[in-house]
Parts: C-alpha cells; sequence; structure tokens
C-alpha cells in the first residue's frame, strides 16, 4: 500500500482553495476509490458526486489534472507513482461546494427541443426499423450525460451574459441528432436549431468528442451532419429549387416565428 | 432549537413521487396523464438513478424471435423462478401486461435492437424459456430511463433533483405528506399531498459487496415501516451470480446475465464446466444433460435444453459458491467466466460493450482474449412494501409503492429482465392506483407540525452534537454484520448473532456526529441514511430468521430443503404499538384455479395453446 498525495479544490460558490492529503493506496483502485476514502477517514462533509463506479452514470465528472474526467474510470496507475492528483470541479458550471457543481443549465437545455414525435404504427401494431437505422442513433443514444463535453466546449464556457438564444451545446446537439435521425421520428427541429438552439456558434474545434467517454463522434457524426442539414435548407439553391419542383413543404421560420405571424401564413421555402 | 414550521419552505402537489428510477417515472407519467398535479423527487440527478444501470434487458413475452412465447409461459417461468411464492396476480398482471408496456417505450422514443424483420430483438436470459429480453446491447437501462426522462419532462411533471425524502407524513391513518431535505443547501421543505408513490429502490448497501450504489439504503422500506405500512417477503435478497472480484475496488460491480444468456460458460479452476453438477431435479427437464445438448442450444437448435449457466439466479450463485469453498475456485476467490472461447471478438464488442469496456478499462482484462473472474455480489431486494396487486396501494391509505421497493411479483428469486418490465408495468398502475384514491378521498389530509418538527430535530441533532460515531465507519460495521451473519447461506446461529450485532449498532447509530455544516455535506446524508439501513437489515435477519427452509435465494444451512409449509406463508414485519419490529407468518391465500393449471402446466401444452384459454384477459 503506497501514500500518495493529492489536491482537492474545497470551497462553495463564495470561494475556496485546493487542500492537501496524504491517503495510502490499494493496487487497481481508481480516483474515486481514493476521494471516498479522504472522505471516510479524513474529510466527512466532503462533496462529491457518483452512482454506478462503472461509467454508466455520468455522475462522477470533475477535472483531474486539470483534464476532465470520470473519477471512477479514472486508474490509479495511469500516473507516475510519485504524481500529485489534482481534483476539481467542472469549470463551466457553478461551484456549490468541492467537487459539486450546479449543471442544472444541461436539463434546461433538454427542454428547449422538440419532443419526439413518432409516424403511425404499421396496421398490425408494430413498428418496424432495420439494425442499420437505429445503430446510427444508438451510437447518440450511448450518452451518459456527463457533461464532460458541455463542460469543455468553449462557446458554453464563454457564456456569461448571453442567456438567450445561447447555444444548448454538444451534448444537446446529439440529442437533436438523435431526434432527427431517428427512423420514426417525424417533426422537424431543423430552424429552430439555427435560430434558437445556437447551432452556428459552434465552430467545430471537436474538444467535446475528445473528452467523451463514450467515445461518442459527437462532431463527426452529429454535428457536422446538422450543420449540413442547415445548410441544405437555408443556403443550397439547388436543394431548395428540387424541393420547390418537386412541391416538397420544408418550414424555414421556428414555431415561434410562425405563431408571431398569426395562423394561417405559410410563408415556407417551397 | 426552536422551529417554527411556517418558516419552511412548502411545496403542493397531488401526488408526490419519491423515485426518479424507471418505476418512479413510469408513475409520475401515469398520474400527469390524468391531470394530477404531479411532483417527483431523487437523491441524485435526473436520469441517475439505478435503473440507468441495468444492463441486459426488459422481458415481455412478444415472441418477435420465437413465437411459441406467450403470456402464459412468461407466467409460468415467473412463478418456477421465484419457487411459487410469488403473489400470483402481480405474476399475472406482470406477464399479461409487459408486451404493451414495452411497446409504448417505443412511442416516447426508445429505440431497442432489432429481429431482421425489423421487430424489437429478444434475447435469452436464465430461466425465461424463450428468448425474451428486449435490450439494446447491454445498456437497456439508459434506454429505459432515458426515455421515459426525456418524454416526462414535457408532460408537466415537477422534479426535483436532490431532494431526500426523510419522513412519511400523515394525518390520522391516511397519507398527508413528505418532509425532506435539499443536498444542496441542506434546508428542509415539506411536501403537502394527498398520496405518495414510493418508488425508491432497494437497501443493498447493507452488504460490502452489491452491485448497488451509495442510494440503496433502503429508505422507501424503512419510511413504509415508520408509518405503519407491512413490509413482506425481506428474507429473499438476491446474490447475483456474476460480480467482478478483482480488483478489490470494484469487487461486487456487476457482470451482466447477458454474458450467459449469449453464450459466455462457467468454469472452475480445474478447467471444468461445473454448472452441470448442479442441476436439480425442478429443472432437469428443462436443461441441456450434456455439454453437446447445450453446445447444440447456442447453435440454435430448437429441440437442444438450455445450458445449465442459465438456471436461475439463486441456483449458480450457490454453485458457485460451493466451488470455492471446494478450492476449485480462481485466483481472487471468484470462478472463471468464458465468452472468448465461445464467440468472435467482433460479436462480444457489439453485444456486450459496456462489459468490455467495464473490464478493459478497470481490471485490464480483455474478455475477447481471456475469462472474467466472477462471484456472487448482493444484487436485488425480491421482498419490500407490501402492495395490492391491482392499485399498488400499501397497508397505509395514500402509500403506494411501485419497482424494486415493492414486494410479491418476485416470490422467493427474480428472474433477470424481470425487474424492468416490473418497473414500467407496476409503475403505471401505481400512477392509476394514486389517481383512483384521490378521486374517492373525501377532504384534503393536514400535516402535522409536530411530526415535522420531532423528525427535523433527530436529523439536526447529527450536526449539532460536539462528538460521537464515525457514520462512515459505522457503515462499514453494518456492512461486516452482514456479510457474515446474512450472507448467501445462513444459520440461526449467525442470524441471532447478526441480530444481537444490529441492537448494539441501533444504540451507536444514536449518537452519530457529522462534522460540518448542513450544506452538501455527504457525512450528513451518510448518517440519515444510516437509520434506514438499521432498519431494513434487521427487517431483513429477522425475516430470515423465521422463515426455517431453504427457498429460492435465502438458504438455511440448517433447513437445507424446501419445506412444503413454507409455501403456506409469507414472511411479514411490522412495527408493534411499542416501537418493536414484529414479524409473522401471514397466511398466503391459495392461488385462483386457472394460474394453478398455469403454472403447473406441461410447456408442451401451454405452447400448443391448449390451456389457459379460459384464463381472462386482463
Ligand atoms: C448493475 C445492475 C444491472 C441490472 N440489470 C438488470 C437487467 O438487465 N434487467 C432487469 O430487469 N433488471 C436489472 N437490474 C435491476 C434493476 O435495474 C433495478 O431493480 C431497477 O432499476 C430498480 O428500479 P426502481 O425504479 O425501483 O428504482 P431505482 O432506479 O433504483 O430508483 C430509485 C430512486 O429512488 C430515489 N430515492 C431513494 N431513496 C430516496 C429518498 N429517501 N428520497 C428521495 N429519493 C430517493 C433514488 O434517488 C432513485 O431516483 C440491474 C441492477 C443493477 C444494479
Ligand atoms: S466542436 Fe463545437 S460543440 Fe464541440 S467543443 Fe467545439 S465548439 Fe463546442
Ligand atoms: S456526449 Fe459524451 S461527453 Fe457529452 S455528455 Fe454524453 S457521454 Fe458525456
Ligand atoms: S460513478 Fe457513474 S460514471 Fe462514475
Amino acid at each position: 500500500m503506497a501514500i500518495r498525495r493529492f489536491k482537492v479544490w474545497r470551497g462553495d460558490a463564495g470561494g475556496g482553495e485546493l487542500t492537501d492529503f496524504q491517503i495510502p493506496v490499494d493496487p487497481g483502485m481508481v480516483v474515486l476509490d481514493v476521494l471516498h476514502r479522504i472522505q471516510a477517514t479524513q474529510a466527512n462533509d466532503l462533496a462529491l458526486r457518483w452512482n454506478c463506479k462503472a461509467g454508466k452514470c455520468g455522475s462522477c465528472s470533475m477535472e483531474i489534472n486539470g483534464q476532465p474526467k470520470l473519477a471512477c474510470m479514472t486508474r490509479m496507475n495511469s500516473f507516475s507513482e510519485t504524481e500529485t492528483i489534482t481534483c476539481q470541479p467542472l469549470k463551466t458550471f457553478p461551484v456549490i461546494k468541492d467537487l459539486v457543481t450546479d449543471v442544472s443549465f444541461n436539463y434546461e437545455q433538454n427542454k428547449r427541443i422538440a419532443p419526439f414525435k413518432p409516424r403511425p404504427r404499421d396496421a398490425d401494431g408494430q413498428y418496424r426499423m432495420y439494425q442499420e437505422d437505429v445503430d446510427r442513433v444508438q451510437e447518440f443514444r450511448k450518452c451518459i450525460e456527463c457533461f464532460l463535453c458541455q463542460d469543455v466546449c468553449h462557446v458554453l464556457r464563454d457564456r456569461e451574459g448571453r442567456e438567450t438564444q445561447s447555444f444548448i451545446g454538444p451534448r444537446f446537439m446529439i440529442r437533436v441528432a438523435s431526434l432527427e435521425m431517428h427512423p420514426l421520428d417525424t417533426e422537424d427541429r431543423i430552424p429552430e436549431l439555427k435560430k434558437e438552439l445556437g447551432a452556428g456558434l459552434c465552430n467545430i474545434t471537436r474538444c467535446c468528442t475528445e473528452v467523451c467517454p463514450e467515445h461518442i463522434q459527437i462532431t463527426d457524426n452529429g454535428i457536422i451532419p446538422l450543420k449540413e442539414r442547415i445548410v441544405d435548407r437555408f443556403y443550397d439553391p439547388v436543394a431548395i429549387i428540387g424541393r420547390k419542383l418537386l412541391g416538397i413543404r420544408k418550414r424555414t421560420k421556428t414555431r415561434s416565428e410562425e405563431a408571431a405571424q398569426g395562423a394561417g401564413s405559410e410563408d415556407r421555402d417551397g | 432549537m426552536a422551529l417554527d414550521v411556517s418558516e419552511l419552505q412548502t411545496i403542493e402537489h397531488d401526488v408526490l413521487v419519491i423515485g426518479a428510477g424507471g418505476a418512479g417515472l413510469r408513475a409520475a407519467i401515469a398520474c400527469s396523464g390524468q391531470k394530477l398535479d404531479t411532483g417527483v423527487i431523487s437523491k441524485s440527478l435526473l436520469g441517475k438513478a439505478h435503473t440507468v444501470m441495468a444492463e441486459g434487458g426488459m422481458a415481455a413475452a412478444m415472441g418477435n424471435v420465437d413465437p411459441r412465447d406467450n403470456w402464459k409461459i412468461h407466467f409460468r417461468d415467473t412463478m418456477r423462478g421465484g419457487k411459487f411464492l410469488n403473489v400470483w396476480r402481480m405474476a399475472e398482471l406482470h406477464a399479461k401486461q409487459a408486451p404493451d408496456r414495452v411497446r409504448e417505450l417505443e412511442d416516447w422514443g426508445a429505440v431497442f435492437d432489432r429481429t431482421k424483420d425489423g421487430l424489437i430483438s429478444q434475447r435469452n436470459f436464465g430461466g425465461h424459456r424463450y428468448p425474451r429480453l428486449a435490450h439494446v446491447g447491454d445498456r437497456t437501462g439508459l434506454e429505459l430511463i432515458r426515455s421515459l426522462q426525456d418524454h416526462g419532462i414535457h408532460q408537466g411533471i415537477d422534479f426535483h433533483m436532490e431532494v431526500t425524502a426523510l419522513e412519511l407524513l400523515k394525518d390520522g391513518d391516511r397519507i398527508s405528506g413528505v418532509l425532506a431535505y435539499r443536498r444542496e443547501t441542506g434546508r428542509f421543505v415539506v411536501f403537502r399531498c394527498k398520496a405518495v408513490i414510493l418508488s425508491t429502490g432497494g437497501g443493498g448497501k447493507a452488504w460490502p459487496v452489491t452491485s448497488n450504489s451509495w442510494e440503496y439504503t433502503g429508505d422507501g422500506i424503512a419510511m413504509a415501516y415508520d408509518a405503519g405500512a407491512e413490509l413482506m417477503d425481506l428474507e429473499f435478497t438476491q446474490f447475483h451470480p456474476t460480480g467482478m472480484v478483482w480488483p478489490l475496488s470494484v469487487r461486487g460491480i456487476l457482470v451482466t446475465e447477458g454474458v450467459r444468456g449469449d453464450g459466455g460458460i462457467l468454469k472452475n479452476n480445474q478447467g471444468e464446466r461445473f454448472m452441470f453438477n448442479y442441476i436439480s431435479e425442478r429443472f432437469a427437464p428443462e436443461t441441456a444433460a450434456t455439454v453437446e445438448e447445450a453446445h447444440r442450444w447456442l447453435e440454435g437448435d430448437k429441440n437442444a435444453r438450455r445450458p445449465p449457466e442459465l438456471l436461475t439466479r439463486d441456483e449458480v450463485a450457490r454453485a458457485i459458491t460451493a466451488e470455492v469453498k471446494a478450492g476449485r475456485g480462481s485466483p481472487h476467490g471468484g470462478v472463471f467466466l468464458d465468452i472468448a472461447s465461445r464467440r468472435p471478438a467482433d460479436f462480444i464488442k457489439r453485444k456486450l460493450p459496456s462489459m468490455y469496456h467495464q473490464f478493459k478499462e478497470l481490471a485490464e482484462v480483455d474478455i475477447t482474449r481471456e475469462p472474467m473472474e466472477v462471484g456472487p455480489t448482493l444484487h436485488y431486494f425480491m421482498g419490500g412494501i407490501r402492495v395490492d396487486a391491482d392499485s399498488q396501494q400499501t397497508t397505509v391509505p395514500g402509500l403506494f409503492a411501485c419497482g424494486e421497493c415493492a414486494a410479491g411479483l418476485h416470490g422467493a428469486n427474480r428472474l433477470g429482465g424481470n425487474s424492468l418490465s416490473d418497473l414500467i408495468v407496476f409503475g403505471k398502475l401505481a400512477g392509476d392506483g394514486a389517481k383512483a384514491y384521490i378521486q374517492a378521498l373525501p377532504t384534503t389530509p393536514r400535516v402535522d407540525g409536530d411530526q415535522i418538527t420531532s423528525a427535523i430535530r433527530r436529523a439536526t441533532e447529527i450536526l449539532n452534537r460536539a462528538e460521537g460515531e464515525n457514520p462512515y465507519l459505522l457503515h462499514a460495521r453494518l456492512e461486516e454484520t452482514m456479510a457474515r451473519g446474512v450472507g448467501i447461506v445462513r444459520t440461526k446461529n449467525e442470524l441471532e448473532t447478526a441480530v444481537a450485532e444490529l441492537e448494539d449498532l441501533k444504540v451507536r447509530a444514536r449518537t452519530m456526529k457529522a462534522p460540518g455544516a448542513s450544506q452538501y455535506n455527504p457525512g450528513w446524508h451518510e448518517a440519515l441514511a444510516m437509520r434506514s439501513l438499521l432498519v431494513t437489515s434487521e427487517a431483513v435477519t429477522r425475516a430470515a430468521l423465521m422463515r426455517e427452509e431453504s427457498r429460492g435465494a435465502h438458504t438455511r444451512l440448517d433447513h437445507p430443503d424446501e419445506n412444503p409449509e413454507g409455501l403456506t406463508y409469507n414472511v411479514i414485519v411490522k412495527k408493534a404499538a411499542d416501537g418493536r419490529m414484529e414479524t409473522e407468518k401471514r397466511r398466503r391465500p391459495d392461488g385462483p384455479p386457472h394460474l394453478v393449471a398455469i403454472a403447473n402446466a406441461k410447456i408442451e401444452d401451454l405452447e400448443a395453446g391448449k390451456l389457459g384459454t379460459a384464463a381472462p384477459s386482463t
């Protein structure tokens, strides 16, 4: 059993500091185990979140040596033996206490997205979908809502003072993607995505994809295809004319814009 | 401390659901769908409840993979798995309604793995005659909870996250509200409501080796008990046969039964497939007799019987324990679970991605190349709060319970996959039950200020006293007691010692001290949860003492056989007038003849639809 050095940020909204701990560590431990040991023996009131201890619930997100990570999936043997390990709360969200932050912002974003609206069932009461089609959305549905991607996204880090019409963030971009690519869904979220959910603010830095513990290709498989759909809808003359010729109607106004114009006005691009 | 109850924050709802797992979310959707003002509280953030961890799948006899399946066979499997101690009506409702509840999830956006024909695919699991588990790889629980969550947030339900219930409030006999506290601030909140639905899950945190998270401290069970509700069947605690055993810090984390359902086999340190030596008489006619037959089953031969690795969990867990005791265990005190030699690597990564990930990251084992080391882990409470089968009402008017914290569906042993379906079937029924109760309620119940003040005083004393017991260390002592005395095999002596130790721990718990302030203070939360843990542990231990036979998940070395008398009663636990814990053998009603006939039928007759046609369809 080796004694390891930890620095853990302790404090609350009023401020705080890194506190030193020296703590015995057994083979096979992850950072969360060590924090639990600190909590049980040296700092009973150390605040942190966890549930599954197996990378499935996304509760234990924090910054470990400056990297946004899940504490339950960060093994102690991934550090050198003499390294001091620093644990800090996520930077993008307001601190509540110690390693716990107020992530309610994220739950608010989810509500801004129009819910799933399925097509009718087949005559025999079944829905039929093919594995190839569901595989695509299942990649996004793997998300454990750890909000590490939200934490690293610079658009969200700098969101101060721009709360309205703000960017929903990478986690909710892939939630929109999972709905837009859902084989049964009939809703259209493209105008909202462009005008209300802030999709244009993302400049594809890919920081989100890098930290995702579920290895979801947030940018390449989620955000970029959505951005393409926006371009196609709003800017691609060929597609617009094509739709006109075929008589396909696609919204370019958001629901609230349509409501403001009053019912009956069908100002659509095709 | 002088305390003015009128200064506490008070929130009103028609119904308050305690718990935001699958059962609680489904119940809340049912309530708000019937125009009830509905609130939900949970200890964790939304989407983090235990349900999110479920892996293997959700059982429902849809017959998509094997058309011979139907509700009667699901019902029969559930009764046999539960050693016939299940509440007949609950097993019937569950088997009949699960398919509709699963399909309804698709209306709310759930995306399950598909069959070649595009229908919901179903996988094999222990004790289920046919491939029956709707699943998404090995993250079915995540799909379930996220579908309910994403649907639920648009239904006008009020979610209060990180709010922990401490005590149920009553007006005379009836429920009138809940006292709770916010983790974030440590402040108390009073919820005034006409009905409460408990969906708080189990109490596995009383054991050191468990697949359960910190939330599983038996809060709902203890709160219901304190409010005068009856508890039932608590002696039946399920030890899942396959938890991780190494490294020590991950001991207990679950390895899904899906590994065996998809072909994984168990071996001892001699390389022997030992499960063939543990096939009990009851299951022999439906279990493969040879390795060769089991192999044909895996290849899809419909005439071959199921491999013994897919016997019910109680049987497999006992077999593993026996092998380890006989010195044939793996280096870290488990046995070997091998899927690497049975299935190609890409199959394993596709069907069991999170198992692959979990072993790779946490144990540095590549399960596509090497066997896993596994051993039993405390996983699930079959017992819990006694409820009426159709309405889910407890013995306290206005108090409902569903999901893992309720008793009855699973009898003496739960089949894998029957919990997720339990949540959605009985979550909905609990919501319907609460609606019917509220509609018939003559007057709105009032909350009792004195009850609130004394509960708050009890909670704050832990912070205010100058010194006292460390709640974490006391919790560790409780785990030792339960591991030693109330493990996978039990004896009268050990159980009696455990009761005595629990009495001692109860005394020590009265002087727990949590340093620091009330704001997000896990030491204080731990101390508050100790109260529930102690009530729940005592109820399990006393019930286990009373049942002098071995049945399902309850094994008594001093009474090694099933005793026919054991089928005639349930062990009921309740709080006596003098505050002591009382246990009683309550006579079970006989099963309705049409259900008894199905449960005892020959499988061929059920498949051919010859039997059970007289059964009512709802
Ligand atoms: C690792 C693992 C894998 C599993 N795999 C499967 C599977 O494949 N198939 C299957 O059918 N079953 C499986 N199970 C079992 C199944 O997941 C659980 O039994 C089921 O999810 C319990 O659901 P629930 O809604 O009753 O409770 P939970 O989902 O546990 O929710 C309990 C809720 O109650 C809240 N709560 C508790 N106490 C309080 C309080 N005092 N105040 C406020 N809120 C409170 C919690 O915060 C939480 O929100 C598995 C279990 C585990 C642990
Ligand atoms: S790619 Fe877009 S969403 Fe992702 S971190 Fe960069 S700006 Fe944010
Ligand atoms: S997308 Fe990945 S990083 Fe973002 S919340 Fe989901 S799991 Fe976490
Ligand atoms: S505790 Fe669940 S992801 Fe870390």
